[in-house]
């Protein structure tokens, strides 16, 4: 559900097992004390990037993004009904 | 064989008309997805009326198909973007451009660059450069095997944890992969955002440095590069280091034939006056286990824009919104893409968010105080690129285990950012061995001069 994959019936069982081998390799790290250490989320000593409030025109224009999807109306993209 | 120099002193229509005939002599490796033969043979006009100068003035090269490109699709080897069409290119390809370099075509690769043989390709594998009966590597397979056939001089690949230095090893090239940060990824398909680099494949160490210097430097498109640091340096030559050779790499589960030849390796520096020991790197084993939680986590959030509604290929018929989610993500990614979209989610749900991504995250840490404190003494360190030579085709497609245990040496440098380059060392059983060279964050051009060193030594 959180993937939003509707996987085939005959997809599920070889995922499942695969899955199930990678989440028990991936278990070993529980030999390893981490108590205390702050976690690695980045790794150059990166910090916020501020620019100025500025809109840019950009390279693409709103015709040319609008073309690349599958279905438009109206100068809309077009999906299925929602509710 | 073709080095950039090679194309120096011709016209660039005729080495763009020699790079696409190649391009297509080579056809059966199937190395490239798409070319790009008329946008190419516009510019190489261009540089020969003198419109376009520059480092690289019609030099062709290729890039991987993940990649923003004008000229033709970009794919990422999937079916989710097979009618893709780029509105705009990567940073990377307008600084080559702008040098007066031509792009030729798109590579392969395992889809999203999720794989190490380039067999997750949605279009077919393709074919080992050296035997092709055996694997490309990858996931920039296609990349590599361009560049070892010598279609072009160098070619563009994409590492998140190893996906340059594994093919580069598996077909006898040089290959890149920069500190992080260094060189810009905007316009570039993300794969996971805190270890994806940019890199090249080149037959030498010069060149890969020239192409290197030319795509470096930050971008304000790309808020994680760093600002400017990368000096290429002039000569080329290696003072004596301190080397440190990582044992946990060196064991029994490494092949002979690779032992054999990163020890003969280590002799000829030693011959060249480098002072080269045994170190360990103790958290080495445990760094797939961190990269298999931290990179699907991020490959997760990365895909989830693959909707099928703003671009891309959407699920005919399907009934509600849901539906053309969940079927066209169905339809458009392989089966190696769903297994690391379904464990990053998984590992970073609210139940197991602590006992698996956060656990990893830490472990990272002292991977990356492991390496560091290494660096308080050595130069550069050193370890094979694979435990294995390139291997057949299925031969770990039943069990994923099987094929991310070919990236464990490579792996651990990722998750701590670190430059490093895989160079080719010698052959084992007639197919190519390469090193591993890694080096601090930000010392990059150690590694060229090195490897640039060696090649003249041998």
């Amino acid at each position: 559900m959180l993937s939003n994959l509707q996987l085939a019936d005959d997809e599920v069982e070889g995922l499942r097992a695969d899955i199930d081998g990678i989440l028990r390799y991936v278990e070993q790290l529980d030999e390893l004390d981490t108590s205390g250490v702050t976690p690695a989320y980045q790794v150059t000593g990166l910090r916020n990037v501020y620019r100025q409030d500025v809109v840019e025109q950009g390279s693409v224009g709103r015709t040319e993004l609008l073309a690349l999807s599958p279905e438009q109306t109206a100068d809309q993209i077009k999906v299925p009904k929602v509710i | 064989m073709k080095d950039i120099g090679y194309y120096k002193g011709k016209t660039a229509r005729q080495n763009v008309e020699e790079a696409l005939v190649s391009a297509k002599r080579h056809e059966d490796y199937h190395a490239l997805l798409s070319l790009t033969e008329d946008r190419a043979l516009e510019r190489a006009d261009m540089v020969d009326s003198g419109q376009l100068t520059g480092r690289l003035a019609g030099v062709p090269f290729i890039a991987k198909d993940n990649f923003l490109t004008l000229g033709g699709p970009t794919t990422a080897a999937s079916k989710i973007l097979e009618n893709f069409e780029a509105p705009l290119q990567a940073t990377a390809i307008e600084r080559l451009e702008a040098e007066g370099a031509i792009c030729i075509g798109k590579a392969n690769l395992d889809s999203f660059a999720h794989g190490s043989s380039t067999e997750n390709s949605a279009f077919g594998p393709t074919k080992n450069a050296v035997d092709p009966e055996k694997v490309a590597g990858g996931s920039s397979g296609g990349s590599a095997v361009s560049v070892a056939l010598d279609i072009v001089p160098f070619a563009l690949g994409t590492d998140t944890g190893g996906s340059i230095r594994q093919p580069a090893s598996f077909n006898g090239v040089v290959g890149v992969k920069p500190t992080y940060g260094m060189i810009s990824r905007f316009g570039v398909v993300a794969m996971a955002s805190s270890t994806d680099v940019i890199g090249c494949f080149a037959h030498t160490a010069a060149d890969a440095q020239l192409v290197t210097a030319i795509m470096a430097g930050s971008d304000p498109k790309d808020m994680t590069t760093l600002p400017d640091y990368f000096e290429p340096s002039k000569d080329m030559q290696s003072k004596k280091l301190k080397i440190g050779l990582i044992g946990d790499f060196m064991t029994d589960d490494t092949d002979e034939g690779v032992r054999r030849n990163v020890k003969e390796y280590v002799e000829r520096l030693k011959t060249v006056g480098h002072d080269v020991q045994t170190v360990s790197l103790p958290m080495a084993k445990y760094s797939l286990a961190i990269y298999y939680i931290v990179v699907p986590a991020e490959v997760a959030s990365n895909l989830a824009r693959y909707d099928g509604v703003r671009y891309g290929v959407r699920h005919e018929g399907a009934k509600t919104l849901d539906d053309l989610y969940g079927l066209s993500r169905d339809d458009g990614f392989v089966t190696e893409s769903k297994r690391r979209i379904m464990i990053g989610n998984y590992v970073l749900s609210s139940g197991y968010f602590d006992a698996y991504y956060l656990k990893a995250q830490q472990a990272r840490q002292l991977l990356i105080n492991q390496f560091d404190a290494l660096f308080e003494s050595y130069d550069i360190l050193l370890s094979p690129v694979t435990p294995t030579t390139a291997f057949g085709f299925g031969e770990n497609t039943d069990d994923p285990m099987k094929m991310y245990l070919s990236d464990a040496m490579t792996v651990g440098v990722s998750l701590a950012g670190l430059p490093a380059l895989s160079v080719p060392a010698g052959v084992s059983d007639g197919l190519p061995v390469g090193i591993q060279l890694i080096a601090p964050r930000q010392e990059d051009a150690r590694l060229f001069d090195l490897a640039s060193s060696m090649e003249s030594s041998s």
